[in-house]
C-alpha cells in the first residue's frame, strides 16, 4: 500500500482516492517530532484551499504543527474520530488521516515526492 | 557555539532528544517521551541534568546587607542550610532573574540562577558588588535534580544519603563515599518531593548512572520539566517574569522580607504597586473546551470579547488531561471561575480563571520535624 503514497517536505503523506481525492496524513517522521498528541484542530468539510494553505493544527504535549495542504481542492471529508483519539493519527492510514481534498487538478501530485525520495530527504533532515 | 554540560555524553548514549537551550545543547526527552517522562515523575522519580544552570557563592561579613539590595527578602534570620526563593529586581523594580538562595554558612550563600540569565544576573551581580563581598562561580559543577515520590528512597539507596529528616527548602554539604563532596537541597521545579544535587563535574557522570540504576528512577527532559512546572504555577523566566514585570504584579509579593522593605534596588516601584494596587496580575487559568493554548495566545472576557491579557505559558497538563496556562490579566477579571476565551489561531475557546497551582504541590514539610 505504501509504494502508492505521496509525500511531501512537511512530512505529510498523501493517498489517492477514486482518481481525483487525496487522502492526507502526516508521517512517522512528523508524528516522532511532535511526540504524544494530544488534540488535533481540524477544519470545516467544504472549505477550498490553494496548494500550501494550512488546514489543520496538531497539538502535542510539547508543540503545534500546523498541517499544509499538498494540492488546491475543496475538503470533503475529515476524520472527526481524531477529535476524541488524537493519537489514532499514528496508527494506521485508513485510521490516521486528517482530510480528503476534491484536488482541482489532480496534476499537482506528480509534483510531489514518491516513498524512495521521502525516505531520502528524511535523511537528509535528520544530519 | 554551543555549550555542553558534563552529562552531554550520557544523554547522547540514552539516545535523548537535544535541542538548544539558553545557548546548551540539552536534552528535549528520551526515548519513551514527554508525557511518559511527566506521569514518571509523579508516580515515582526523575532525574534531570539542570547543570546549565549557574551556580555563584556570595561570601563575605557584608553579604546580607548585599543580598538584601539585589533582592527584596530578608536574610538576617536564615538559619545555616535554610533556602529561600526569590528574584533579582532591577531599577524599575522588573525581575531579572527569580532564584534559589540558601544560607550556608554564617556569612556564605550559595545561589542557583537560571541559564538563561547567567550573564546578564553575573553582570549585575558584579556591578553591584561593593569590595567587602565576594563573587564565585562554580563553574566546575553540574547540578542533578531528582524529583518525585520515591527521590529520597532513591537517594539513600544509590548514594547512601538519609534524607528523611531533612525539611523542604533547606540544603546539607555532604560527602558520599568516594570523598566527593556535593550539595544536596530539598528543592525542585516539579511540585513534587525531591532534591538538587551540586557535584564536581567530573564526577557529575558517575552520580547520574548511579541514581539511573535504581529501578525507580528514570532520566526526563526539559519538555516534562516545563509541563511539570507548569502544573504547578511556577514562573518560567523570559516567559511568565521577565525585566518588565515586577514581583507584585508576578503574584510573587510574598518573597518580601518586611512590609516596608525599601533597602532593595526598584524598593520604591514596588513599594508602591503594593500600596496602590496593580492592573494585571499573572494569573492561571484552565480551557473548559478542547484545544491546547499556548504562550502569546489573547485572553478575553466572556462577556464582550475584549482582549483582556495574553497568556505567558500554557499548554495540556498530562495530570489533568485538560489544558491550562498562565498569564497577565487585567487584575478584576482574577476571580476564580470567572468566565473567559482564548484565541487560538483565530478561534475562540472557553476557558475559566483557574488558582494555581493546578495540582496540589507535594513537596514537605518546610519545619524540621521533632526529633
Amino acid at each position: 500500500m505504501t509504494e502508492n503514497l505521496k509525500y511531501t517536505e512537511e512530512h505529510e503523506w498523501i493517498r489517492i482516492e477514486d482518481g481525483d481525492v487525496a487522502v492526507i496524513g502526516i508521517t512517522p517522521f512528523a508524528q516522532d517530532a511532535l511526540g504524544d498528541l494530544v488534540y488535533v484542530d481540524l477544519p470545516e468539510t467544504g472549505r477550498k484551499l490553494s496548494k500550501g494553505d494550512d488546514f489543520a493544527v496538531v497539538e502535542s504535549v510539547k508543540t503545534a504543527a500546523e498541517v499544509y495542504s499538498p494540492v488546491s481542492g475543496e475538503i470533503v471529508g475529515i476524520n472527526d474520530n481524531l477529535s476524541n483519539d488524537p493519537e489514532l493519527i499514528k496508527k494506521s492510514f485508513d485510521e490516521g488521516w486528517i482530510v480528503k481534498i476534491k484536488m482541482d487538478s489532480p496534476d499537482e501530485i506528480a509534483e510531489l515526492m514518491d516513498k524512495d525520495s521521502y525516505a531520502k530527504f528524511c535523511e537528509e533532515q535528520d544530519h | 557555539m554551543t555549550d555542553v554540560t558534563p552529562l552531554h555524553e550520557a544523554h547522547k548514549s540514552l539516545k535523548a532528544k537535544m535541542g538548544a537551550f539558553a545557548g546548551y545543547d540539552m536534552p528535549l526527552y528520551y526515548n519513551e517521551g514527554v508525557m511518559a517522562e511527566h506521569e514518571w515523575v509523579r508516580a515515582h522519580a526523575g532525574l534531570f541534568d539542570v547543570s546549565h544552570m549557574g551556580q555563584i557563592i556570595l561570601s563575605g561579613a557584608d553579604t546580607i546587607a548585599f543580598l538584601e539590595k539585589i533582592t527584596p527578602s530578608s536574610y538576617g534570620k536564615l538559619p545555616d542550610g535554610r533556602a529561600k526563593y526569590t528574584v533579582l529586581t532591577n531599577e524599575n523594580g522588573g525581575i531579572i532573574d527569580d532564584l534559589i538562595i540558601t544560607r550556608i554558612a554564617e556569612d556564605r550563600f550559595f545561589t542557583v540562577i537560571n541559564a538563561g540569565c547567567k550573564q546578564k544576573d553575573i553582570d549585575w551581580i558584579k556591578a553591584n558588588l561593593p569590595d567587602s563581598v565576594n563573587f564565585e562561580q562554580l563553574d566546575d559543577r553540574a547540578l542533578l535534580a531528582l524529583q518525585g515520590p520515591e527521590a529520597e528512597k532513591a537517594l539513600q539507596h544509590c548514594l547512601g544519603i538519609e534524607t528523611s529528616d531533612m525539611p523542604y527548602m533547606w540544603l546539607w554539604e555532604k560527602q558520599l563515599a568516594d570523598d566527593t563532596d556535593i550539595y544536596i537541597s530539598r528543592v525542585g521545579y516539579t511540585g513534587e518531593d525531591g532534591f538538587e544535587l551540586s557535584v564536581p563535574a567530573d564526577k557529575a557522570a558517575v552520580i547520574w548512572n548511579k541514581l539511573l540504576e535504581h529501578d525507580d528512577v528514570k532520566p526526563v527532559g526539559l519538555a516534562a520539566r516545563d509541563s511539570l512546572r507548569l502544573e504547578m504555577g511556577y514562573c518560567l523566566y523570559g516567559h511568565d517574569i521577565d525585566d518588565k514585570t515586577s514581583p507584585v504584579e508576578a503574584g510573587l509579593s510574598w518573597v518580601m522580607g518586611k512590609k516596608d522593605n525599601t533597602s532593595f534596588i526598584g524598593s520604591g516601584h514596588v513599594m508602591g504597586q503594593i500600596e496602590n494596587g496593580v492592573s494585571n496580575q499573572r494569573t492561571g487559568i484552565r480551557l473548559t473546551e478542547k484545544g491546547v493554548a499556548r504562550e502569546g495566545a489573547e485572553i478575553l472576557d466572556a462577556r464582550d470579547m475584549n482582549k483582556i491579557g495574553t497568556l505567558t505559558s500554557g499548554g495540556f497538563s498530562p495530570t489533568l488531561k485538560e489544558s491550562i496556562g498562565q498569564g497577565y490579566i487585567e487584575s478584576k477579571y482574577t476571580d476564580i471561575g470567572t468566565k473567559i476565551f482564548v484565541n487560538v489561531r483565530g478561534r475562540n475557546i472557553a476557558a475559566e480563571i483557574a488558582a494555581m497551582p493546578f495540582i496540589p504541590a507535594k513537596t514537605k514539610s518546610m519545619k524540621k520535624q521533632a526529633a
